[in-house]
């Protein structure tokens, strides 16, 4: 089914079949979208990776097809992000129907002056293609295909695997195992951990199509429109001219009956009409649950993405999140491993990135429950509000078809210094980064690998552990950043705001420098 | 805070004029019209405490 062509990655006899073992550093289980970034950040920072995957292509299906500005500019720091724009489609405005009537615009980029947009519709093989093509050019990230864990030792000081090969079995020692093996993670299951969460019974059908004709550019969402009277709708659109068709179900509909390729067909048809010429590309049934582990860190295995934390896929933030998953751990779990931060600081990981899920659960949740009312009074005000929101503006606001991925904040992180100047704006400690214009090119691309101390105005002289930037005369940066003269941040390796200061001061920079590397944080 | 005594000038003919608005409607259809004029009332109001207190003041009632 459907024309993408899934490529085939070679298979490599392992050096521990002929007898040449060693205890590797980082160890990383499954190559989705979480696995290769956090492998390529890690390379970046001189942390030498093995990535064990137990097949040889890319994701089956389209799958995670949102890409957000946030996981765009973790990518462009591999030089792979601009390939990514350019094969996917740009977008950043959804709008939402009633019945056939538009009732409800939104725009998630309403100030032009960023790098990457809102969001790039990008199917995940593709995704996953541009991380396997720059992980084989990082001399540093041992990509294994066909190796699949079939146990994990947990121990002391470290974790072991057993690793099934078609050559045969062998055992990989690892400092750190970091398990980026999807929602139904096997080294979870091995190493008998539980994922709590919640049981969604509504089913739905995605349709991916490939479909030539004037296709829109923005995410659309209907509320029974003409042509699925009893349910909702989600449209997105994807490279190659496929269109992503996310038909509601109901509880009732049998999985079987609908992924006939005959009977997506006479859906489609009525959406489409009786001119519209299509190819299937992926089909698929499926319900969701939101489930988080209490601990993403357990001796010396952390769990990452989806194996750590599962949401509804409306708003995004499934390998979003998984994106930032990685980026939040690749900096902190380097540093653990070069000893130049204590083990401690690998708590942080868990602690900011829990709070991120609880946040994308409850968003999800939330989005669910206005999509899909799960009791009779939750499902009269749906529909009150969607008849209110022609005529009214506020009720417009209420209607929740997916509230979509934003970096989320972790305010009060132990790694964080609170702020105690006077701000009426700009990203205060334990929020993102935000772009801005500078020069000819972006703020973004003058960040750090590592920390950066950015610094209005030409008061600042270099910290150690920083790369220093200073900015002067830019209107767009100095307002996102409510800047004054003076006014310095500290940035985070992953781009978030740990501290920020209306004087350049380096003593409380290197105290706050000395924190954010859980040097003194009590986790 | 939550109004607890009468902010009305003129109570009867107000909620004689809530009840009248139900005349003729179904139990669906009641159902559906207070929702709206509940979400309209409430956008009205705004202040997420008081709202939070009417529907906690309303729960509790006997």
């Amino acid at each position: 089914m459907g024309s993408y062509e899934y490529r085939k990655y070679p298979y490599r006899r392992p050096p521990e079949l002929d007898g040449k073992s060693g205890r590797r550093p980082v160890v990383i289980v499954g190559a989705g979208m979480a696995g290769p970034t956090l492998a390529l950040s890690l390379a970046q920072r001189g942390v030498p990776v093995v990535m064990l995957d137990e097949d040889d292509t890319v994701s089956l299906g389209s799958r995670s097809i949102c890409q957000a500005k946030h996981s765009l500019e973790v990518w462009d720091r591999f030089g792979i992000a601009a390939g990514m724009v350019a094969k996917g489609i740009t977008w950043t405005e959804g709008e939402v129907y009633l019945r056939d009537k538009p009732v409800y615009r939104f725009n998630l980029a309403p100030e032009p002056g960023h790098k990457f947009p809102a969001f790039v519709n990008l199917q995940q093989y593709y995704v996953e293609e541009f991380l396997y093509e720059r992980c084989a050019v990082e001399p540093l990230v041992d990509l294994r295909h066909r190796n699949k864990v079939t146990a994990v030792m947990p121990r002391a000081d470290g974790v072991a695997v057993e690793v099934e090969t078609p050559d045969g079995r062998y055992t990989l020692d690892a400092d750190w195992l970091v398990a980026c093996d999807g929602v139904r993670s096997p080294v979870r299951h091995m190493l008998g951990l539980p994922y709590p969460g919640e049981v969604f019974h509504d089913q739905f059908l995605i349709a991916d199509i490939r479909l030539k004709g004037d296709l829109p550019k923005e995410r659309r969402f209907w509320f029974y429109p003409p042509f699925h009277p009893t349910n909702s709708v989600l449209l997105h659109r994807q490279a190659d001219d496929v269109l992503r068709v996310d038909f509601q179900l109901g509880r009732d509909a049998d999985p079987e009956e609908e992924k006939k390729p005959a009977n997506v067909d006479k859906r489609l048809r009525q959406m489409f009409g009786p001119e519209a010429r299509w190819e299937h590309e992926w089909t698929s049934v499926y319900t969701f649950t939101c489930r988080m582990m209490e601990k993403f860190v357990h001796g010396r295995t952390i769990f990452v993405g989806d194996a750590a934390h599962v949401v509804s896929p409306f708003g995004a933030r499934g390998g979003n999140a998984a994106v930032a998953d990685a980026d939040n751990l690749a900096w902190k779990l380097a540093a653990v491993a070069g000893g130049a931060a204590p083990a401690g600081l690998l708590d942080t990981y868990c602690s900011e990135r829990r709070a991120a899920s609880v946040e994308n659960i409850r968003h999800s949740t939330r989005a669910t429950d206005f999509i899909t009312p799960r009791f009779p009074a939750s499902r009269v005000f749906r529909d009150a509000t969607l008849a209110l929101a022609r005529d009214f503006p506020f009720a417009r606001a209420l209607i929740n078809s997916g509230r979509l991925s934003v970096p989320t904040a972790h305010t009060g992180s132990a790694l964080d210094t609170p702020d105690a100047g006077d701000w009426s704006g700009g990203p205060a400690p334990g929020c993102a980064a935000v772009d801005a214009p500078l020069g000819n090119g972006w703020l973004v691309d003058r960040l750090g690998r590592d920390f950066t101390v950015l610094s209005f105005g030409r008061d600042a002289t270099p910290v150690a552990g920083a790369t220093l930037m200073s900015v002067e005369g830019e209107e767009l940066a100095g307002r996102r950043y409510d800047a004054r003269p003076g006014t310095t941040y500290l940035i985070r390796p992953d781009r978030y705001v740990a501290a920020r200061w209306r004087t350049f001061d380096p003593a409380a920079i290197r105290a706050a420098l000395k924190r954010a590397l859980g040097k003194e944080a009590t986790c | 805070m939550l109004k607890r005594t009468s902010n009305l000038a003129r109570p009867d003919e107000v909620y004689n004029a809530l009840i009248d608005a139900h005349k003729g409607l179904d139990d669906e259809q009641a159902r559906a019209f207070d929702a709206r004029l509940i979400l309209l009332l409430i956008n009205q109001v705004g202040d997420e405490a008081v709202i939070r207190e009417a529907l906690t003041a309303a729960a509790e009632a006997p």
